[in-house]
């Protein structure tokens, strides 16, 4: 009987460990709920608030509780290191440590950080930069232009490695003049490449950025633990405004159904990208600032597969699916409609016209569908990251939509990594919802994917006018002439209905109503900097 | 001694075998770590090149040695998505994760053991009726969902402590370790009711047996009966049980380190997993499954010191 039960505890302590194996390798495939933000997915949004407080408040007077911020962030700072992170949830962090020779600011425009002055030359082959005087690393040492060169080489592999950066392919060389003045050379013109100059400028002397990050930020780095915190300081050297609140703790919040109870008891004072279930659940002791998350949602389709690769059926669903009604459903009716590849804080390109290409049309639908071949409808699958509710939902407005015109849409949900090698990789599928984003502030952030030669065409979407005109837009240094071309790209894309464009998704955040000043930014940002307490 | 150069050979297959599900897992499901890593905006080449320094590209069996070794080695190799040492990145984590596995046991040793005995002792009474029907109840609620309750009734309504706020140990000892009293009791709930369960039938089994009334006809009284004889044997199914619940314990902390927010191994385990990061998930399993077998093997031990008939089966 005794031994008996000592043989049964053999076998029932092999069976717990094979079990608890299983557990483990199936909760792979289970959803992460709070969103692993790839850099595909970004935002931050049209700036809706101003600051107007003044640099020198620094926070020395201020009471001890207000000195400390605490921010929740879905995604874990991985990278350490600048030039590897490559997260759009870590690159946002990471904007408070580092710089590049120059930044985005709030309302879109490039500033000079490291360089203090951009040279361009007229053919735009040669910027030259000038150093700002006297500008320190967080460890104290200033920054030479030896750094700025070793920085950009690092990122163009310039010992033979594949680029970091893939633009900077196109770097014929770094060159140093003097002490204050570096010059990038660049193989073909671009009059675009500035935007790409916001990376990472980091000491030369540094040996181990992946574990000791050292920048010139506003913040520099403390410590950090994994899938718990990363804690930042206010650096006093800094060479701008200096930042409010002295100490930033990033912590870690990996299931967001403990967001709302986190930001009530106390343990949070901000957190960005809330969904509006959230924000609905959260007491007045916070302010919620509503902007955009800057993103082009769409029901992405393969261009390549039956019966998408006619233009009739894509424009089908574009009459069929109201954007409206999606936004109605998924947030409230929050959210700004697209037309096209590009969203509204990119002003100088969003061409609201464009919304009108399709306005919903049930019968126009159904005429299409049955020009194409299929008065029957047909049935495809749509395929959705699950760990992305508002993609998910989205895609089961879109369903309901189309069965107006007999077609039948199955939605498969999937893991991100079964998302990122099937369907973006491999392009394995017929239709998805997700949302692309600007890594850049430059149209062609968005608009390069689409020209029939880029790796990243997920969608197989093939047009000569728009590669003709894709390239004209490259070509020319004319900033109106440019703007042209690009709008004329987005408008062929909504002219072939290479995808139905939705909207550009709506964001809140909520700050602890103890501190007020935050801004969106047009890319993918968190400025705590500008976080001030609100006396 | 043989048993116990038994004990380790068979240790030693038990997790050659476990590293050999895991690798084999991760080779079914899909996703790739270097696309993982670098996003969507990473160009072919830059994918092609992070796979081959990462060594995705050598054949599954070459991967599986090379891995082997190195573990052999005491290197458990870099972390694919930190960059770093994994030896590095779990040591701080483990002490967290056992802390609180260890104070749910002994919080559920500690309820349980009273209450099993005081049950079968007033069998059929009013105490008895409660809590069996109390037990069934608290069975049947999964620990997540006690977490959650947990949360709001003692962090939201009677802020006995801050949803969220944990405080590593390294920061402050004693705002861990409450910290952690909630998270303990959470896990603890079924584990009670279960012991509870178990205990009673025991110690009512071994009642129905001659010795005790051998003990009866010698005089004792009923306390007596109970603690010098009855417990004695009735504790050797429940320690057996225990021993299974301490494993189980390290295990089921995954969820509950979700709920409470603590980054202790379980959340670095699952972030890994969802990262494809095959070096940490290989690590913390081998070293969950280590910890499973000791465990075991603890019990054998102290199974021989509380009841000396017992022989380990040869």
């Amino acid at each position: 009987m005794i031994r008996g039960d000592v043989m049964r505890k053999g076998v029932s302590s092999l069976l717990m460990i094979v079990l608890t194996t299983l557990t483990v390798a199936l909760s792979g495939c289970s959803s992460d709920k709070a969103g692993e933000s790839a850099s595909l997915d970004q935002s931050a949004g049209a700036s809706t608030e101003t600051v107007t407080g003044t640099a020198d408040t620094a926070s020395e007077a201020v009471a001890d509780d207000l000195s400390k911020l605490i921010v929740g962030i879905p995604q874990d700072i991985s990278d350490l290191d600048p030039h590897y992170a490559t997260g759009a949830g870590i690159k946002e962090v990471l904007f408070n440590v580092f710089e590049g020779l120059v930044k985005p600011d709030a309302s879109g425009n490039l500033i000079p950080a490291v360089a203090s002055e951009v040279n361009i030359s007229d053919d735009n082959k040669v910027y030259t930069f000038t150093l700002r005087d006297g500008i320190k690393f967080h460890d104290g040492s200033l920054v030479t232009v030896e750094d700025i060169k070793y920085s950009i080489d690092r990122n163009r592999g310039a010992d033979g490695s594949e680029p970091l950066v893939s633009s900077f392919s196109n770097i014929e060389s770094v060159n140093i003049i003097d002490d204050s003045h570096v010059e990038i050379v660049l193989t073909t013109p671009n009059s675009e490449f500035l935007p790409l100059l916001t990376v990472a400028i980091i000491p030369e002397s540094n040996t181990d950025p992946a574990t000791n990050p050292i920048g010139t930020g506003p913040y520099k780095y403390v410590s950090s633990s994994p899938q718990e915190n990363f804690i930042v300081t206010r650096f006093d050297d800094y060479w701008g405004d200096k930042a409010y609140i002295k100490d930033v703790v990033f912590k870690v919040e990996a299931n967001s159904d403990a967001i709302v109870l986190d930001l009530e008891g106390g343990s949070l004072d901000m957190v960005a990208r809330l969904t509006s279930a959230q924000v609905a659940q959260l007491s007045d002791k916070f302010d919620i600032y509503e902007g955009t998350m800057n993103l082009v949602q769409a029901m992405y389709l393969n261009n390549a597969v039956k019966p998408f690769d006619d233009v009739k059926v894509r424009q089908a669903l574009c009459y069929a699916i109201s954007p409206q009604e999606i936004m109605d459903f998924v947030s409230d009716g929050a959210g700004t409609e697209i037309g096209s590849a590009m969203y509204p804080s990119f002003t100088k390109y969003y061409d609201p016209a464009l919304n009108d290409t399709y306005n919903q049309d049930v019968e126009k639908a159904k005429a299409l569908l049955a020009e194409a071949g299929y008065p029957d409808g047909f049935t495809f699958t749509i395929t959705v990251p699950s760990n992305y509710a508002q993609h998910v939902d989205t895609a089961q407005v879109i369903a309901e939509e189309l069965k107006a015109i007999g077609v039948t849409a199955n939605i498969q949900e999937v893991e991100w990594n079964t998302w990122l090698s099937d369907v973006y990789s491999d392009k394995n599928y017929e239709a998805t919802v997700v949302g692309f984003d600007a890594s850049t502030l430059s149209a062609s952030a968005l608009l390069a994917r689409y020209c029939s030669d880029s790796s990243k065409n997920m969608f197989n979407f093939k047009s000569d006018a728009y590669d003709a005109a894709y390239a004209n837009a490259v070509a020319t240094s004319d900033d109106a002439e440019k703007t042209k071309y690009y709008k004329e790209c987005l408008k062929i894309l909504s002219e072939e209905a290479a995808n139905v464009y939705i909207q550009d998704l709506p964001e809140f955040v909520a700050l602890n109503k103890k501190f007020t000043g935050y801004e969106f930014y047009p890319l993918y940002v968190q400025d705590i900097a500008k976080i001030r307490p609100a006396q | 001694m043989k048993y116990i150069i038994k004990k380790f050979f068979s240790t030693i297959v038990t997790l050659v075998v476990v590293s050999l599900c895991v690798f084999l897992a991760f080779n079914v499901i899909p996703g790739d770590p270097a696309l993982r890593k670098l996003g969507t905006e990473a160009s072919q080449e830059l994918i092609e090149q992070t796979r081959q320094q990462m060594g995705l590209n050598d054949p599954l069996l070459v991967r599986y040695v090379r891995w082997f070794t190195s573990f052999l080695h005491g290197d458990m190799g870099t972390s694919y998505n930190y960059n770093v040492p994994v030896a590095g990145m779990i040591i701080d984590k483990i002490p967290i994760t056992l802390t609180m596995a260890v104070m749910s046991f002994l919080l559920t040793i500690l309820v349980s053991i009273p209450l099993g005995i005081a049950t079968a002792k007033h069998e059929n009474g009013l105490l008895d009726k409660t809590i069996t029907i109390t037990n069934q109840i608290i069975m049947a609620i999964p620990p997540f969902f006690s977490g959650i309750l947990i949360t709001f009734i003692f962090g939201m309504i009677f802020k006995l402590f801050t949803p969220g706020g944990f405080v590593s140990y390294t920061e402050d000892m004693s705002k861990f370790i409450r910290y952690l009293i909630f998270p303990s009791v959470a896990i603890a709930l079924p584990k009670i009711a279960m012991t509870v369960k178990m205990l009673r039938s025991s110690l009512l089994d071994e009642a129905e047996k001659d010795y005790t009334r051998t003990a009866y006809s010698r005089g004792n009284n009923t306390s007596g009966v109970l603690y010098r004889h009855v417990l004695k044997n009735a504790m050797i199914p429940v320690i057996t049980f225990l021993g299974m619940l301490l494993a189980d314990m390290v295990a089921g902390s995954i969820v509950i380190e979700q709920v409470f927010s603590i980054p202790g191994i379980s959340r670095i385990l699952l972030a890994s997993i969802s990262n494809r990061d095959y070096p940490v998930v290989q690590a913390i399993i081998m070293g969950i499954s280590a910890i499973v077998i000791v465990i075991n093997l603890f019990v054998d031990i102290i199974y021989r010191i509380i009841d000396p008939r017992i022989e380990i089966a040869e």
